[in-house]
């Protein structure tokens, strides 16, 4: 229940450098905050909460928090990152997948107007499927649209909403 | 009315056709969900959150319920049949759990776990139906000072006293609560960045799916296990007489420790589970079988997880004050139907409250009866191809965003705080504190101004009712102890080095 992770002598500190990435962000967090609040006016002047006294609490915890947190990076603390069933710690992170599942998803969003969810959503489904590592791409493609279209209905009937349909408009 | 008839009428509003149905999906459902790797109860009712838009307040909140306990119970299945457990809470069970399953009684430690699973569900929320109902008359007699000294304390005990960093815990409340400073203030727009779609605030239902959904699913994309897990295969759990007698007195004690320490505000399975493993190798005939499959150290551990699993419940209902993610979660739900969560929730919404209470009840047997013979099915669960497993939540993730108000805005905060949430696991920040910070941090503005009005701007207001001198001193007492902690451990790791 410490906040430093102990080196044992004659081990190299192992320094975290992302971890300075983090704080350096989340004390321009904290800045933005504060700097938001400089812009409130106030609100009545019987007011006893005025809109920017929680910003500026809350701005200047983050700070704190972030100069706290690099000082504890550079003393050798080190995250115990998040493990879970399907999650394999001992081998290096993949961060090219997480990148192309952030341009499918940004594909869904970016499209969603315009084609409407019955087609995004199918596209978003054999899109990350793929990029899991799923074989067959019909296979994905014929879950997505089946998905997709099944929850458009589901909304529809069960729960009285319509979805937007896009293109599709019409034809749903 | 008592709270005997009170109850009773819950039962009848609570067997209707339409509401067993939905207490049996969220069981079947939470327990599906709880099997499945990588999703938990709180992303399952956090992707769940869209059918409160037309489906009847009862009948969500009966299947959220089940929800619950449902999950609870599948995670035990996880952890006994696979090494890796999904959940902070069974952790412990897995210790003698997946021993045992690996010795050929799998089947023994299923039983065990879902019988005492049953046994302190329903004696937690027999509990839950006596005090919670008392502590909410209390609770509503507390002025705005206590109200927001017991939201302060909501937020610094979930925050200071879970997980092993605290210096993480509070850099995720303060994320949170700069996510809730988000919207409107006395007509200004604050933190917008100038654009109108924010005036309203972030959808706290899009925050939850982002930080729950997308940012589970994005960081295990980058740790994908490449290699297949051992599944232990299983067949119809069953327990021998012997193991009925080492059982029965184990899930008494978890019940004991479990309901108290969820009942807390630093509530939480953690502790509890923890402390009840450590207590039954103690106790135990022959503790030399702990660590090789005892089945006292699945019953008392598995029975605690579900009694706190019931304590959460309590200052959930009487006070309004989530402390599991699973039950910031509820909370919303109830916020979604612009129910007024609080001390006064038991006498506005009278009947919703007790046909919630009887369906624990309900859906607590129902676990029993259907996740005996299920098992088998559930283990096969397990299989299912990954890609698809995790494609699957972030459709549906994108699903329960999209559908809260049909802009594709939103999935691009869903995005922004779904990347948020993967840089929280990769950095181990812990995600509760963030949710509570987004959930409470409005209600303690609002709370702080309605102290202050009352006593036109009087500071000193605050401390001006005992229950809140009270919470004060704790809170207080609490950090000196952190900070002494904190220089001890520096003072040693300095020693070490010199």
């Amino acid at each position: 229940m410490t906040t430093t992770q102990h080196t044992p002598p004659g081990e190299t500190r192992v320094v975290d450098k992302a971890q300075y990435g983090l704080a350096a962000g989340i004390g321009i967090a904290g800045a933005y905050v504060i700097y938001d609040a400089t812009t409130l006016h106030k609100g009545f002047a019987d007011q006893p909460v005025q809109p920017y006294t929680f910003p500026f609490i809350v701005g200047a915890g983050l700070i704190v928090l972030a100069v706290l947190l690099a000082l504890a990076t550079a003393r050798g603390d080190v995250p115990e990152a998040e493990e879970g069933e399907d999650v394999d710690l001992t081998t290096g992170s993949d961060w090219v997948t997480v990148g192309k599942l952030v341009v499918v998803f940004a594909l869904n969003f970016a499209l969603i107007s315009w084609l409407g969810w019955a087609i995004t959503g199918a596209l978003l489904f054999a899109g990350t499927a793929h990029v899991l590592g799923a074989r067959s791409i019909v296979r994905s493609l014929a879950i997505g649209v089946v998905l997709s279209v099944l929850s458009w209905y589901g909304f529809y009937s069960g729960l009285g909403l319509a979805i937007p349909a896009g293109v599709l408009d019409g034809v749903l | 009315m008592g709270s005997f008839d009170l109850l009773m009428q819950g039962f009848e509003n609570a067997f209707t056709p339409t509401n067993l149905l939905y207490a049996c999906i969220g069981v079947l459902l939470g327990t599906a969900v709880g099997v499945l790797p990588g999703i938990g109860p709180a992303m399952t009712l956090a992707l769940l959150l869209p059918i409160t838009y037309s489906v009847e307040p009862a009948s969500a909140l009966i299947m959220f319920a089940g929800i619950y306990y449902g999950g609870m119970y599948g995670g035990s299945t996880t952890s006994i049949l696979l090494n890796t457990p999904g959940e902070s809470s069974s952790v412990v069970t897995a210790i003698e759990g997946n021993k045992m399953a690996k010795a050929g009684r799998a089947a023994q430690a299923l039983a065990t776990a879902a019988i005492g699973s049953f046994v302190a569900g329903t004696i937690g929320t027999l509990l839950l139906v006596l005090f919670a109902p008392k502590l909410a008359t209390e609770v509503v007699k507390l002025g705005a000072p206590s109200y927001f000294a017991l939201l302060l304390l909501a937020l610094f005990a979930v925050t200071a006293v879970l997980g092993s960093s605290r210096l993480r815990g509070f850099t995720a409340l303060f994320i949170g609560l700069a996510i809730g400073l988000v919207g409107t203030s006395t007509g200004q727009p604050r933190l917008t960045f100038g654009s109108p779609l924010l005036a309203d605030g972030i959808d706290i239902v899009v925050v939850a799916v982002a930080i729950f959904a997308i940012g589970e699913a994005l960081w295990v994309a980058s740790h994908l296990r490449r290699r297949p897990l051992d599944i232990i295969p299983v067949g119809q759990p069953w327990m021998s007489r012997d193991d009925w007698g080492r059982s029965w007195k184990p899930w008494l004690r978890g019940t004991a420790f479990g309901f108290p320490f969820g009942a807390l505000p630093a509530g939480g399975a953690e502790l509890p589970t923890f402390l009840s493993y450590i207590t039954e190798r103690k106790l135990a005939k022959n503790p030399e079988e702990f660590g090789h499959g005892a089945i006292e150290g699945v019953a008392g551990p598995e029975a605690a997880n579900n009694a706190s699993a019931a304590g959460t419940l309590v200052p959930l209902l009487a006070m309004g004050l989530p402390t599991t993610a699973t039950a910031a979660v509820i909370l919303l739900a109830f916020q979604s139907y612009g129910i007024e969560t609080g001390p006064g929730l038991f006498d506005s919404q009278p009947i919703l409250v007790w046909t919630l209470l009887a369906s624990l009840f309900i859906g607590n047997t129902l676990l029993l009866v259907l996740n005996l013979p299920l098992a088998p099915v559930w283990a096969k669960l397990l299989q299912i191809p990954r890609p698809y497993l995790y494609a699957g939540i972030l459709f549906f993730a994108s699903l329960g965003a999209y559908s809260v108000n049909f802009q594709w805005f939103d999935l691009l905060i869903l995005l922004v705080i779904g990347l948020l949430g993967l840089a929280m696991r990769r950095f181990g920040l812990p995600v509760l504190p963030l949710i509570i910070g987004v959930i409470l941090g409005p209600r303690l503005e609002a709370q702080l101004t309605e102290a202050l009005a009352i006593s036109s701007g009087d500071v000193s207001t605050l401390w001006s009712e005992p229950v809140a001198v009270i919470v004060y001193v704790i809170i207080g007492a609490t950090l000196l102890f952190i900070i002494g902690n904190g220089l001890r451990t520096m003072a040693n790791n300095r020693k070490v080095d010199a």
